[in-house]
């Protein structure tokens, strides 16, 4: 297993270049964006004056590297700043709202990944079957709805029609697990309805792919039922895409989810990321920016790793 | 039942009533001795003084327009959620009244020297902050120093560029002194930038503390998300019925109505105007829909080919058909606009100018005038000057067509449209909030030397006429001059103004309010927790 | 209970046994199902809810009929083998294919098809459906119908451009890296790495601020932002086969990469890829939807469905059906390219069962 360690650790540097990068990037990305904070802030009825003393007391008069190597220091060394609009300590500002976007994602997850992979391996099973074609059909529909469509219709019958759901889900701070559950389960449901469809069609074309091959033929010529063929011979071989299907959608489900944020009024992360744009508040910007990275990175190193242990020979290239 | 019956009696009995201030043992017995039958004032009780406001309760309400990145600093007030928060927790010198008139908040009353140079506001003395703290002279000056000067970062710095200096007399009065009369100060302390807060030793303010004089005080709350606000007791004015106050911001036009649907929340302050005719059929709303001074404009730019000429001009103005916008764009709530800015609910409104019509033929004929028939131009919008702006350009440019016009529709960016479009491209859409007073208006976007003199335009008897209202104390003079000026903006000036919008916000049935809302702000000039009870 | 309840019963029950009869197993199983659960919706919704199963079943049917027919039609006018591969697709694949062309006559001949102009308002806001306006009228009074039309061609042929430049970049990109490996693969795994790590929303919102707004680089920054995903997926893929024996055969026969990726990688990895192709086509369509809702997307008054159900994409609370046209528009042409991309999976895996 040491080549394994070794690809980890060799992995995680190249992921430190990679958010340097990112970073490099944002920052350049940010300052060639039309306007600046100090318009952004003071809006329509700002005065040419007003804008310049604003710049000055923000420190925007300084020239743009300066201000990136600034930034820098002090982040190498974990401290991401201060918001330009509202002088708050950036991970003051971030930490509340990346938990509640982590707990949304992870309720969404642990509902969607094991339902999608039990039934992308039960419609290869029953591939060309009605069952199937249904199956197809209705996930089909669902991914191609824009997603806040898909909230407002599920709010139209589950909260609305039927109120069994409530149709807003803010928080607050004392309430008990269950609750939070309840509270938070249509932007949940959406969300698994969104992610959903991609990794079982993935499950399914993956073990698909592979009935044809020798070994398979070989399983079934021996007289293995076909539950077994897929699940003990084709599923541990189709692994690879599977996970790395898995692991985009998990990242989705922390950084794609400003509309459904939107829609239930949840207080995630991603409708701070907007808005900060939207205020040209650089150091906001490249918080959020850096924490999304390192999740693709992070989950895209692990799929990687999950594909390698699946498949040993990845381990030794020739 | 003999003797007169005296009326003024009767309505300071009714008025007594209600607002509590009379058991109704008390209020029939007046109501004899003014001159009504036994059973009458009895009957009278129960309408009059069963609609009393009652106290308690915690009223929540939905907001839209929230950033997650405002602030408390007064004076970069831009999103709703600050304007709106700020009505409930700071007070003002000054207020607009249900009826749009001017009234006391923090200052009791306000005189001024003859040439409107020099005012003075008497102070509330039973004022105080929510930390227990008396509001003083002390603490005007600062608040009006934060948005003056060559450092500030306020956005209200230009409202005050007139005043020269600000100083206390005594602990209760401030006295204003201008560099040139100004008849409409009082009505400039109602601007939302320019709130009371507590001064600090050095003659600054601490707006961060969240510590206001307003109604209402702030328990906790975060911006973009939502605020709970509970009853300041000592606060000096009459009203604030309910306990406690929830804001929650609700930027998705379908979570508003969903939220107001489901009872999740008791007032919305916008409703979508699409969904506006379902949402009337609801038994358990009522939709309030309230004319406003806000204005949308489309400004050409004086200066510019082919904007120079006044007939292409008025050509552009006479081919929009105004009914047919606000009928499919404002879904009838709106009031036609006459391109002059100024509204019918705004004070010196002149009613007798005619309605300029859609005559896409008389635009043909003031083009071949022109010399520019087959008028080829491009207006430039965005979906977030307001809900329906590109559909109105859509619109208009197919009206247009009638004229020979061919307008094109470019639609920018929500991102930066104020910064990179708006005063830069020759022919723009443009939202505006509602001014106080004309002379706000006229002097911020029509004035000859103003930053955003958004149509370039520079009329030097408009600008005569301006100055000479400014500090004219005398109305019916003012009236006059308002009127030519109303007159110069419509034949000769660069805008076309299709519509005044109006604030359409709902609230559940068991919400009640007087009989008139304010025209300032949506939801009672934003004091809706202050004015409204439950029934 | 009327005669209607009493028909449809006796139909169902009647059809079930003439299955089970002729030893028909799926079909009396469906027929029999339904039959049961007619039994308990029939209960619960009464009537109406009988009604909705008949025009459902009615709308199947004819669909599996028109299907059928279009196959056939597809294999009276084309060659031999083109014939012999249209016999065994499935009726799914038919109906999609039949779609697709629909979609593609739509589009192509908009304007001699749609009743009224994209942008012409014709009538009052929202106005009902009558003899001249198919689906009724938009907000602006213009028929929705035309829009619809005009939408195809507009969004398909962006969606279309965006997601076929995103696959050849993507595509050539990951077999090549896995075909070279080495520092390419870690460079360009990099370079994906850092365009998926800024969410899309995003990185699209950032790109169009700077870039401007038109159709090119509309189509240029979707390619780009989806081309990473399809990397790491052909990839992924393509690094299973790199290791086969069969690899290792032709490069000792001194083969070159071209030859590698054209020959003996690409044949194998098409299957994954395809299924990929039809959920991208969804993708691309719901991120220039998103786009629009930022002001970023197409310029009006161009007619494209995704901003058409963000238009009045409120309206659904109340029942309305209006966004659920555009919303339905969409969904049944993503629905039919998988169908037809189901198919070619089958046919490429070699599956003959």
């Amino acid at each position: 297993m040491g080549d394994v360690l070794a690809i980890i650790l060799k992995r995680l540097a190249l992921g430190v270049v990679t958010l340097l990068v990112i970073s490099v990037l944002i920052f350049s990305a940010v300052e060639m964006l039309p306007g600046d904070v100090a318009e952004a802030v003071l809006g329509q009825s700002a005065t040419p004056e007003n804008v310049a003393a604003m710049r000055e007391k923000l420190g925007l008069d300084q020239p743009a590297p300066v201000r990136y190597l600034s930034w820098l220091s002090g982040a190498v060394t974990g401290d991401f700043g201060v918001s330009l609009t509202s002088d708050e300590r950036v991970a003051e500002k971030i930490g509340p709202r990346l938990v509640s976007t982590l707990f949304l994602a992870t309720y969404a997850a642990v509902i969607a990944v094991p339902l999608a992979i039990v039934l992308g391996v039960l419609v290869a099973l029953l591939r060309n079957t009605v069952f199937d074609r249904v199956a197809n059909v209705l996930t089909l529909t669902s991914i191609s709805s824009p997603e806040f469509f898909l909230g407002y219709i599920l709010i139209l019958y589950l909260a609305v029609k039927a109120p069994l759901f409530p149709a807003i889900a803010s928080l607050s701070k004392d309430m008990s697990l269950p609750e939070l559950l309840h509270r938070t389960f249509l932007p949940a449901l959406t969300m698994v309805l969104v992610v959903t469809a991609h990794m079982m069609r993935m499950t399914r074309a993956a073990i698909i792919n592979l009935l044809a091959s020798p070994y398979i033929e070989m399983a079934r010529l021996k007289g293995a039922p076909a539950w077994k063929v897929i699940v003990r011979h084709a599923l541990p071989n189709a692994w690879a895409p599977i996970i790395n299907v898995v692991a985009l959608n998990l990242a989705y489900l922390i950084t794609g989810v400003v509309l459904v944020e939107v829609v239930f009024v949840y207080p995630g992360i991603g409708q701070l990321l907007v808005d900060a744009v939207s205020k040209r508040d650089f150091p906001v910007v490249q918080a959020v920016c850096l924490i999304f990275a390192a999740t693709f990175i992070l989950l895209n190193l692990a799929a990687d790793i999950g594909a390698i242990l699946t498949n040993p020979r990845l381990r030794h290239p020739k | 039942m003999t003797g007169k019956f005296n009326e003024d009696l009767m309505r300071n009995i009714e008025d007594a009533a209600r607002k509590g201030k009379l058991p109704r043992r008390e209020f029939i017995k007046y109501s004899v001795a003014a001159g009504l039958a036994a059973s009458t004032a009895s009957g009278l009780w129960v309408d009059k003084a069963y609609a009393a406001p009652k106290r308690g309760g915690t009223f929540r309400w939905g907001i839209h327009d929230g950033n997650t990145s405002d602030t408390h600093d007064p004076g970069t007030y831009v999103t709703r959620q600050m304007i709106f928060l700020a009505h409930q927790y700071r007070s003002y010198l000054t207020m607009i009244n249900p009826d749009n008139s001017l009234g006391p908040d923090l200052a009791t009353e306000w005189t001024a020297t003859p040439d409107a140079a020099e005012w003075t506001f008497a102070l509330n003395k039973n004022a105080s902050f929510h930390s227990g703290k008396k509001v003083t002279a002390k603490d005007v000056v600062a608040s009006m120093n934060h948005h003056r000067g060559d450092k500030t970062t306020s956005a209200a710095k230009s409202l005050l560029t007139d005043v020269t200096d600000v100083v206390a007399d005594g602990d209760h009065a401030v006295t204003f002194k201008l560099a040139r009369g100004n008849a409409d100060l009082p009505w400039l302390m109602t601007d939302y930038h320019l709130a009371i807060c507590p001064a600090n030793a050095d003659g600054t303010i601490n707006w961060e503390s969240g510590d206001g004089c307003g109604p209402y005080k702030i328990d906790e709350g975060e911006f973009g998300v939502s605020w709970s606000l509970s009853r300041h007791d000592g606060w000096h004015g009459e009203g604030a019925y309910f306990d406690k106050v929830e804001m929650i911001i609700l930027n998705d036009p379908n979570a508003r109505q969903t939220a107001l649907v489901t009872g999740d929340v008791d007032c919305v302050s916008l409703v979508e105007l699409k969904t506006l005719a379902l949402l009337q059929r609801s038994p358990n709303i009522k939709v309030d829909n309230v004319p406003s001074g806000a204005a949308i404009t489309m400004p050409m730019f004086c200066d510019t080919a082919p904007f120079d000429d006044v007939n292409v001009r008025n050509a552009l103005k006479l081919s929009i058909n105004r009914q047919e916008i606000i009928d499919k764009i404002a879904f009838g709530a709106a009031t036609m606009g006459n391109d002059f800015h100024l509204a019918p609910v705004q004070p010196y409104f002149p009613a007798d100018i005619p309605q300029r019509e859609y005559d896409p033929d008389q635009a043909k004929s003031l083009l071949k005038k022109a010399g520019a028939e087959g008028l080829s131009v491009s207006i430039h919008t965005a979906d977030s000057v307001f809900s329906g702006a590109v559909d109105m350009c859509v619109l208009y440019a197919e009206q247009a067509k009638a004229a020979g016009i061919n307008l094109k529709v470019v639609r920018e960016p929500n991102d930066g449209y104020y910064s990179d479009v708006w005063l830069k491209e020759p022919f723009t859409a443009v939202s505006w909030g509602s001014r106080p007073t004309p002379d706000v208006m006229f002097t911020l976007a029509y004035k000859d030397d103003a930053a955003w003199n958004e149509s370039r335009w520079r009329n030097p008897r408009f600008n005569e006429l301006l100055l000479q209202a400014k500090s004219e104390l005398d109305d019916a003079k003012r009236a006059e001059m308002y009127h030519e000026m109303c007159l110069l903006m419509r034949d000769d000036g660069g805008t076309v103004i299709p519509f005044f919008n109006n604030f359409v916000f709902a609230r559940g049935k068991n919400v009640m309010h007087g009989p008139d809302l304010a025209a300032s702000w949506a939801c009672d000039g934003a004091r809706a927790p202050s004015r409204w009870w439950f029934a | 209970m009327n005669y209607f309840v009493i028909g449809y019963y006796a139909l169902l029950i009647g059809a079930s046994c003439l299955a089970a009869f002729y030893g028909r197993r799926s079909i009396f199983m469906l027929l029999f199902s339904l039959t049961l659960v007619s039994f308990v919706v029939g209960i619960v919704g009464g009537e109406s809810a009988l009604w909705t199963i008949t025009l459902c079943a009615g709308a199947l049917a004819l669909s599996a009929g028109t299907a059928y027919a279009f196959r056939e039609f597809l294999v009276n006018i084309s060659g031999r083998e083109t014939a012999k591969a249209l016999k065994t697709a499935p009726l799914t694949a038919a109906f999609g294919m039949f779609v697709i062309f629909t979609y593609a006559v739509m589009g192509i001949f908009a304007p001699v098809i749609a009743p009224h102009g994209e942008a012409e308002v014709i009538s009052s806001a929202f106005a009902p459906p009558d003899d001249t306006m198919l689906l009724g009228a938009d907000q602006l009074g213009r028929d929705m119908f035309s829009r619809i039309i005009y939408g195809a061609r507009n969004t398909v042929g962006l969606a279309l451009c965006a997601t076929l430049l995103a696959f050849f970049m993507g595509a050539f990109a990951g077999l090549l890296a896995a075909t070279k490996g080495g520092n390419l693969d870690q460079v360009m795994g990099r370079i994906a790495d850092v365009i998926m790590s800024i969410p899309s929303l995003i990185f699209a919102l950032l790109l169009l601020s700077i870039f401007g707004t038109n159709l090119i680089v509309l189509v240029i920054i979707v390619a780009i932002i989806y081309s990473p995903r399809v990397f790491r997926l052909t990839r992924a893929v393509a690094g299973n086969i790199v290791v086969m024996d069969y690899i290792e055969a032709a490069r000792l026969r001194g083969e070159g990469d071209l030859y590698l990726i054209r020959k003996e990688i690409l044949p194998n990895s098409t299957a994954p890829l395809i299924a990929e192709f039809g959920l991208e086509f969804c993708f691309v369509f719901l991120l220039i939807a998103g786009l629009s809702f930022l002001g970023l997307g197409i310029q009006p008054p161009t007619a494209d469905w995704g901003s058409m159900v963000r238009e009045n994409a409120t309206l659904i609370s109340f029942g309305e059906i209006t966004p659920l046209i555009p919303a339905g528009a969409i969904a049944l042409l993503t629905v039919a390219v998988n169908f037809v991309v189901d198919w070619m999976l089958w046919r490429s895996a070699g599956l003959k069962e």
